[in-house]
């Protein structure tokens, strides 16, 4: 019995949070990954990106709630995502015809996109906060718990409750189904398939007739779609917030580094990577390991390895680790 | 038109600016802006001899701003002698500790044979980290515990404020150092991810390390080089003086405290200035410029890169944190929470890519030029705005583009940055 309980406690705090984290830094790290790809450069806009995209969710949300629109039981802002997409999709395609194309016809060292992007960075950054500003916002509405830990002690006699929220099985869903999509894609259709040719060798893949401004325009159109998606699921999970968004940057590319730059399945085990790091280091354990041990070897501290405070070190150490040992990542990704 | 006109020409701008919003304003505000103008461009000093001397990506510099505002407190604050008693030699033993087990796996890792060294270097970071808290938490509770209200930290060596300004800088080196040992020599955009993760780790020490520098309780009333206002306007010599100069006592006191600082931030930045200058153009300049533009012909040359790297990455962060320990002198106050990475590190990359990257003057140029923009961005936004809502009834609409204002500099900022890549790459004063 107090075996299970350590389980469903380590279910609770650790498991399910870490899996909706994952779930939502591995859409962000897919993105980041698919432009360093294509575009080959680290895009520092891209939390700024989902941000914004996030923003505009948000007002199309509360537009649909005060005409009285609403899902029942799942949140409304799911009917609002494709307003958010579109518009982040018509934003980055402009962004990239007026800035990135520039620098990209003059074929620039990397290390000048990287800056051009801080740039592009500072602007989403400030329309975001022109918009909305830089407070939290709140949207999510619906059922909030698809179980809540009452319902999972009264069902099951445990005296650990488990609890788990709506927003965390849809960012799993989502997760799954936007992955699977994308893979899809990639691996399925012309566009996709030209697209991974396009960022194994673009030199090949010119010679072979790929427009390359049509891959970069397709790159950009799902780039918004996963940033907008990521961000309206972190959102819906914890908070919206612009700055916490501008600071997911460092987990994001952290786990796109971890899992290889460039490789779209390394991306997403980077994501989890990081995710289940950063929960399992920063969680008190104490409460499990009451349960899991034996009455003498019960701790007496938290049994915390790091405050939670410190989850960015977390995610920095992975990422020194694995540059250390393996430059290229769990996935052999690109190294440029 | 010449370089050195076109110099001339920028920085009489420069003057003109902050001389017009004395006019305008104050000259409070306009000393303001000199004294945060003279602090900016030292750090964009800093970051001009990495990128544009040796052409490094460090997105990190609001950790050594950052660890450079913590060596002013780490000087220059008394020491808590009950607090020392109490658990400081558990801290300092926990942090020696620490750094023992990291220096032991890093020798058995280079030195054990290849078999066994992967879980031998585990064994010890484990069992080091536990060892670690063990000394070190019953030390931390114990320091934080006392008077947590007025200090609950360790304090500082109550050396003289102005001490604290080298100090910033050696601090900044030495974490310069730490993570150039890791993290230079991988690639560019590498780099920058970890100088970044650096930056919020130092943030994130700051911000919960009470024992350090009590925290986000922050440190206010830090000692000052400069005499306090209030003495000022009780000494009658001092009133008189002020008085034949047509102005009140209260004014006249912040105004030559202001200027007083402005004077001693000059002595360093042009220290600084000058011995960048020299620098570049010695031999080694020519090195590193060398390296720079073409790094296999300078290796092939018999140069060696990294340390080269790892050297002017050290010089280039010092003289950050040296700036850091001037901006919390002049503020008087370290508070964590204030450290946002846009106003402390890409910023300032916005001042080294509009004044001219690889030129010395230039960074100074758009250290002045755009934190004057970043302060004054928001008047002007205001008056905009007033001029569109003018028309506009009272409404929701109105009051939040009134309190959008504020956020007008971000945007500001991003746009300059860009027209600036754009239309000038090399900047207002392109290095020669």
């Amino acid at each position: 019995m107090d075996l299970l309980n350590a389980l469903v406690a380590f279910g609770n705090f650790v498991f399910v949070p870490a899996v909706a984290y994952g779930s939502q830094l591995a859409l962000g790290a897919l993105a980041v990954t698919l432009i360093y790809g294509i575009l080959r450069f680290s895009n520092f806009a891209h939390g700024d990106t989902m941000a914004l995209g996030t923003m505009v969710t948000i007002i199309a949300t509360w537009g649909l709630q005060s005409l009285g629109i609403s899902l029942g039981p799942l949140p409304t802002a799911l009917l609002a995502i494709p307003v958010g997409i579109a518009f982040t999709a018509v934003l980055v395609l402009g962004t990239d015809r007026l800035v990135y194309r520039f620098y990209r016809k003059q074929k620039v060292a990397p290390v000048i996109m990287v800056i051009v992007s801080i740039g592009v960075m500072f602007i989403y950054n400030g329309l975001t906060r022109l918009v909305l500003g830089p407070d939290d916002q709140n949207f999510a509405d619906g059922e909030r718990f698809l179980i809540s830990a009452r319902d999972f002690k009264a069902m099951t006699g445990l005296s650990e409750g488990l609890a788990i929220r709506t927003t965390q099985v849809l960012t799993v869903v989502t997760a799954i189904l936007v992955v699977a999509a994308l893979f899809w894609f990639l691996n399925r259709t012309r566009t996709g398939k030209s697209m991974r040719a396009y960022s194994d060798n673009e030199d090949l893949a010119l010679l072979s007739g790929i427009d390359p401004e049509r891959v970069v325009r397709v790159t950009w159109i799902i780039v918004a779609a996963l940033a907008t998606i990521a961000g309206v699921l972190y959102g819906l999970d914890k908070t919206y917030k612009p700055f916490t968004y501008f600071q997911l940057v460092l987990p994001i590319f952290a786990a796109a580094i971890v899992g290889g730059l460039g490789s779209p399945l390394g991306a997403i085990a980077g994501g989890f990577v990081i995710a289940f790091s950063e929960v399992a280091i920063t969680y008190a354990w104490k409460k499990v390991l009451v349960y899991a041990l034996p009455e003498p070897l019960e701790p007496s501290g938290l049994m915390q390895l790091l405050s939670t405070d410190y989850k960015f070190a977390v995610s920095f150490v992975i990422l020194v680790i694995v540059l250390l040992f393996r430059p290229t990542g769990l996935f052999k990704g690109k190294s440029v | 038109m010449t370089q050195t006109m076109r110099t001339t020409l920028l920085f009489a701008l420069v003057a003109v600016l902050i001389i017009g919003t004395g006019i305008v304003q104050s000259w409070n505000s306009a000393l303001f802006i000199l004294n945060m103008g003279l602090v900016s461009a030292v750090m964009a000093l800093g970051v001009n001899l990495q990128w544009g001397l040796a052409g490094l990506f460090n997105v990190g510099i609001m950790g050594f701003v950052a660890l450079g505002g913590l060596a002013v407190v780490l000087t220059s604050t008394p020491p808590v002698t009950e607090a020392w008693a109490a658990g400081g030699l558990r801290i300092i033993g926990g942090l020696v500790l620490g750094a023992l087990s990291i220096a032991l796996a890093i020798l058995t890792w280079q030195k054990a044979p290849r078999k066994w060294r992967g879980y031998a270097v585990a064994a010890i970071i484990i069992g080091g980290f536990f060892l670690f808290r063990a000394v070190f938490d019953p030390g931390v509770a114990a320091v934080e515990a006392y008077d947590a209200a007025i200090s609950g930290n360790l304090g500082g060596l109550g050396l003289p404020v102005l001490l604290s300004w080298p100090m910033g800088g050696l601090l900044a080196a030495g974490a310069a150092w730490f993570i150039g040992k890791t993290a230079l020599g991988l690639r560019s955009d590498y780099l920058a991810i970890a100088t970044l993760g650096i930056a919020e780790i130092v943030i994130a020490v700051l911000k919960n390390e009470d024992w350090l520098a009590r925290g986000v309780k922050n440190v206010i009333g830090l000692p000052r080089p400069v005499p306090y206002e209030i003495d000022l306007q009780n000494d009658p010599a001092f009133v008189e003086r002020a008085a034949s100069l047509g102005l009140d006592a209260t004014t006249a006191s912040t105004l030559w405290v202001k200027l007083q600082y402005s004077l001693l931030l000059t002595a360093v930045l042009v220290l600084i200035l000058v011995l960048a200058q020299l620098s570049r153009n010695s031999p080694w300049g020519r090195m590193m410029r060398a390296i720079r533009d073409n790094e296999t012909a300078a290796r092939a040359m018999g140069k060696d890169v990294t340390k080269r790297h790892l050297q002017v990455f050290i010089l280039g962060s010092a003289i950050c944190g040296i700036a850091g320990a001037m901006m919390t002198t002049l503020d008087g106050a370290l508070t964590p929470t204030t450290y946002q990475p846009l106003r402390f590190t890409f910023l300032i990359w916005v001042m080294v890519i509009v004044g001219g990257s690889g030129n010395n003057l230039g960074a100074v140029l758009g250290g002045f030029l755009i934190w004057f923009l970043w302060v004054q961005v928001e008047p002007m936004g205001q008056a905009l705005i007033n001029g569109i809502t003018m028309g506009m009834g009272d409404g929701a609409l109105k009051d939040h583009l009134q309190d959008s204002v504020q956020h007008m500099r971000l945007l500001t900022m991003g746009v300059v940055l860009l027209v600036v890549l754009r239309f000038s790459p090399r900047g207002l004063l392109p290095e020669r």
